[in-house]
């Protein structure tokens, strides 16, 4: 399977089918539900960092009027500490719970404790006010290598260190340390010409969407729960809520709404358990919204991080040992991308002899949540400069290191496992041979930088179904939401096998009583492994229509060819049909033909991507420019070029955000204190040129049409590349994100 | 036999040793001749009678998700591995 | 609750009155009193644009707007952009050049660029980035927006 060739479908741009709907503004997401009888809820955050909650005394807010229902985590059935599998990953209930809502303690400025339904969301605010909390305020910890200190105020005082199923003695905020080693990295060492070590800092960053958090739940007497919603996965959140409350998944259902962005951060559920609590309550469908503060305070972020590289190379470029040591924040809860990091910080390269350390440590802040190929951001932007040093060092140019090391297939990862066939090197000969690559770079303060990222990509569970209609069409049903055009990216592949154009296809995103279980729209599986689904689902179609054809003949199905969208038979009588005509003859052939696919596909191929930057670095304000951008990317085959392209750039920019601007600022008191978007910078288009988006294709053994995901992969390299042309043009290595202007200058010496 | 590679931080376990070799024909087979090899492994790899949602198993180089059932080739390369976590799950795997 | 005001005013060419609280936003009143929910809520300050609407010919935030200010003015939004059987330019530029993926932040942009276009019809990329500056995306990279808005003035110029 996968070898390149040429499709009628994949591959072409068409139109989105969900297009219409969302530049005409008619597309519904989470917020713009409406219902009759809708109650509006708002949420309570605790204003401290780290306390402890005394009492909550609700009975002023339950006398104003307007006011339908107050919910406090007492209102949540008892749960046993327990791991629960979620399908698409498993968690700590009673973790979850007390995130949704704060027990015992407060755990980071902005955790919920407390919500209220009333009859406008103004007066649901005006409640707010009126509820009664006694914190006792604890010391906060904020930093990671803060809290991984001895005598660190501790956020869970039950908590000891997981060390790969052993657990530490005394308690601590270090939830988990794993370790990953190969080969000898003295002896590496020993055998380099040059050896350089760096320590990096990242701070907490935010997904950005711009669609906030959203939930209306309507509890019915009949112990039947419904929730409207944005969300990445809507089986996710069906999961969730039912652990939080206790209910059987079967008596939830989740209608998945559009969504305004996610890239990790609509996973983790956080106001819907309440409107379906507030809903119990009322017995009223009950509307939840978060503010752009909520967002911010309130949800998963992904983690501020320290992480150490050392490397050892030998002259003429050969990489002969390295090391990594990653401690990463969770937020409030355990479960930060360590483990991520951990298996990229290297895994472009071939490396004999290494060793990677990773620690998940508990701070004050959100619990964090994926964002866009979490943890190797943080990574790569330590690797990938610890290696433009030795690059400089030795006087190699860095794409010539990058081919010399490249990790090829069957080479020893450093978690063990052999590595699967990505296009590494290819990439970096699209970005060699790009006139970006040898344009001359004129002026001063300028300066040119290249980094990669590695992603492994994954796939996981997928469920779609295709009903033939009379006209010659398809309706295809997936559970996947689409949050970036992938109802066109699945239908392509469907329609590919059936010879029919993209847009003879109608695909519906169901709701999780109305399709099969299909995990989250994430870990860059979407067109890979639903459209496996689809491919699956259509050939499913391809062969019950053959059978059909073959009756109407009256020959045997093995009689019957089908190609280029054509059935024909092999028999003499030299028939023909196409798909067209012979769904218009089904009624007489044996009625509906409904095909299935599911798909769990483990062979998802990692995606790879080389970034080149031109930057300008005022030395006066410290303020750096993106005057060029190009990003390679192997997409193995790319299903719709223009939305690869898309994902390509837009991935390119949230990293140039986080390398740049973005950043959660905190004070003493360990409260965020730029919680809008105003403080919080991301990019706009003043700030960025064009990106340009190269596809590179080695196609993906594991898919039929060679497909690799693309997601996530672009957001990795661009800080450091960044962070390496700063260098070209300052003189000076960047080693804290976000290269904010302040940063630049203290480390210029010029502050 | 199969080939078990051990992660650095079970080598207690195995007296240091970074691979040992074990008779199975499935995975819960393997286990348990590793935990009659090795007292203390079944419970650093399995939580009951699942392997931990924090570990990830390797079968010649490819994620297996059959857990304990999972057929065990003759000459197979098994690596017990740390599960890549993030976002929603507090252990085991999950991303963006 | 505060007491209602009553609201005379023309939105998309239509005549249209309605009751809101002097406390609502335009935003609010779009959403929530009209079902007009093509204007988006993202952040309810000003800073992201995913509420754009063009209010007097003039490109405002409607979370800024007080729903009550409207009364006697001329409002253009989304809804009213696409002809029954006809997209705007500006539309079809979006599409044509997948400008966008998300979509949430696509109606403001959109509502942006016609406000823009209608003003400077052959705008050069620098001034097409610096007017819509004040419009958030997350998505794009901005790269295929600011392609679509240059395809639509070369369309509609």
């Amino acid at each position: 399977m996968a070898e390149k060739k040429d499709y009628k479908v994949v591959g072409t741009r068409p139109i989105r089918h969900d297009g219409v709907d969302k530049v005409t503004g008619r597309a519904l997401y989470g917020a713009d539900f409406q219902t009759v009888g809708l109650l509006h809820g708002k949420v309570l955050r605790s204003p401290h960092a780290h306390a402890r909650i005394k009492s909550i005394d609700t009975s002023r807010a339950e006398a104003h009027p307007g006011v339908r229902a107050v919910v406090t985590a007492k209102d949540f059935p008892a749960v046993e500490d327990k791991i629960a599998d979620l399908g698409e990953g498993a968690a700590n209930v009673k973790d979850l719970q007390d995130n949704v809502l704060a027990g015992d303690k407060a755990l980071y400025k902005g955790h919920q404790v407390a919500a209220v339904a009333a009859i406008d969301p103004h007066t649901a605010e005006e409640a707010l006010e009126l509820i009664d909390v006694e914190y006792e305020v604890l010391p906060p910890v904020i930093k990671v290598l803060d809290a991984m200190k001895e005598d660190a105020p501790l956020l869970h005082e039950d908590m000891h260190t997981d060390e790969m199923g052993e657990k530490s003695e005394k308690p601590s905020n270090i939830a988990a340390h794993f370790q990953h080693k190969q080969g000898d990295p003295e002896k590496g060492y020993a055998e380099a010409d040059v050896v350089v070590e760096q320590e990096y800092t990242t701070e907490t960053v935010h997904q950005g969407y711009i669609e906030p958090h959203n939930a209306t739940a309507l509890y019915n007497p009949d112990g039947q729960l419904t929730i409207w919603c944005s969300t990445q996965g809507a089986f996710a959140v069906r999961g969730q809520v039912s652990e939080i409350l206790q209910i059987p998944v079967s008596k939830v259902k989740v209608v998945p709404m559009e969504i305004g962005g996610g890239f990790g951060g609509k996973i983790n559920v956080y106001i819907k358990p309440i409107a379906a609590m507030l809903s119990m309550k009322t017995g009223k469908p009950v509307k939840v919204l978060m503010s752009r503060a909520d967002v911010f305070e309130g949800t998963g972020p992904t983690p501020g991080s320290y992480v150490r590289v050392k490397m050892g190379a030998t002259n003429d470029g050969r990489i002969t040992a390295a090391e990594a040591y990653l401690a990463f924040e969770a937020g409030a809860y355990p479960g930060s991308p360590v483990g991520a990091a951990a298996f990229c910080v290297f895994s472009p390269y071939k490396v004999e002899n290494g060793t990677v350390d990773g620690y998940d440590v508990v701070v004050n802040k959100p619990k964090t949540a994926a964002y866009r190929a979490p943890g190797a951001t943080n990574a790569a932007f330590a690797a990938e400069t610890v290696i433009d040093e030795i690059c400089e060092k030795i006087g190699m140019d860095p794409l010539e290191f990058r081919i010399l090391n490249s990790a090829t297939e069957g080479d020893i990862r450093i978690d063990g496992p052999p590595a699967p066939r990505v296009g590494f090197i290819e990439t970096v000969e699209a970005a060699k041979d790009h006139p970006h690559y040898s344009a001359p770079l004129e002026g001063e303060n300028v300066g040119r930088g290249v980094a990669s990222g590695y992603w492994p990509n994954f796939g996981m569970k997928s469920s779609v179904s295709i009903n033939v209609t009379g006209d010659g069409t398809i309706s295809l049903v997936e559970g996947s939401t689409d949050i970036g055009g992938t109802r066109a990216s699945i239908a392509m592949q469907a329609a590919e096998v059936l010879g029919i154009p993209a847009e003879s296809v109608t695909p519906t995103v169901a709701d999780t009583d109305s399709v099969g279980y299909t995990d989250v729209t994430g870990g860059s599986r979407t067109a890979f492994a639903t459209g496996y689904a689809a491919y699956e689902a259509a050939q499913d179609v391809k062969q019950q229509m053959i059978e059909r054809a073959a009756k109407l003949w009256e020959v045997d199905p093995e009689e019957v060819q089908f190609a280029d969208g054509v059935f024909s038979s092999v028999n003499g009588k030299e028939q023909e049909i196409d798909f067209k005509g012979l769904a218009e003859r089904l009624d007489e052939t044996g009625g509906p033909v409904v095909g299935r696919g599911t798909a769990d596909p483990n062979q998802p191929g990692p995606s790879i991507g080389l970034h080149v930057v031109d930057v300008e670095v005022d030395p006066d304000t410290g303020k750096i420019d993106i005057l060029r951008y190009t990003a390679t990317q192997d997409a193995g085959k790319a299903v719709h070029p223009s939305y690869v392209e898309g994902q390509i750039q837009g991935g390119a920019v949230q990293g140039i955000g986080w390398a740049l601007n973005e950043e959660y600022i905190y004070n003493e008191k360990g409260e965020m204190t730029n919680a809008s978007f105003l403080d919080y910078r991301i990019p706009t288009c003043l700030d960025l040129p064009m990106i340009d988006a190269v596809i590179v294709e080695v196609p993906n053994p594991g898919h039929p049409f060679g497909v690799r995901g693309v997601g996530e992969t672009p957001i990795i390299a661009p800080p450091a590349a960044i962070a390496n042309a700063v260098y070209r043009a300052t003189g000076v290595r960047l080693k804290e994100l976000p290269m904010s202007p302040g940063r630049v200058l203290k480390a210029m010496g010029k502050i | 036999m199969a080939t078990i590679a051990i992660p650095s931080l079970m080598q207690k376990l195995t007296d240091g040793a970074n691979q040992v070799v074990v008779e199975g024909k499935t995975l819960r087979e393997i286990v348990n001749n590793l935990e009659a090899a090795h007292p203390g492994f079944k419970d650093r790899l399995c939580d009951g009678d699942r392997i931990r949602p924090s570990i990830s198993v390797y079968i010649d180089g490819v994620m297996t998700r059959e857990g304990l059932h999972q057929p065990i080739g003759e000459e197979a390369n098994i690596h017990f591995v740390p599960a890549i976590s993030g976002g929603l799950a507090s252990h085991g795997q999950d991303f963006s | 609750m505060p007491k209602k005001v009553h609201v005379q005013t023309t939105i998309n060419g239509e005549a249209v009155e309605y009751l809101c609280e002097p406390r609502q936003s335009l935003l609010e009143v779009l959403r929530d009193v009209l079902h007009l929910t093509g204007a988006k809520e993202g952040c309810n300050n000003g800073n992201c644009g995913a509420c754009s609407v063009i209010l007097d010919g003039r490109l405002v935030n409607s979370c800024l707007v007080l729903g009550a200010e409207l009364e006697g003015k001329s409002l253009e939004t989304i809804e009213g952009l696409a002809e029954p059987e006809q997209l705007h330019p500006i539309q079809d530029a979006f599409l044509e050049n997948a400008a966008l993926q998300c979509g949430i932040c696509t109606p403001g942009f959109i509502m942006a660029a016609k406000a823009l276009l209608d003003q400077n019809p052959n705008p050069t990329e620098h001034e097409i980035r610096y007017w819509l500056a004040g419009n958030l995306c997350r998505c794009t990279g901005y790269d295929k927006i600011v392609r679509a808005v240059q395809d639509a003035a070369q369309t509609t110029s």
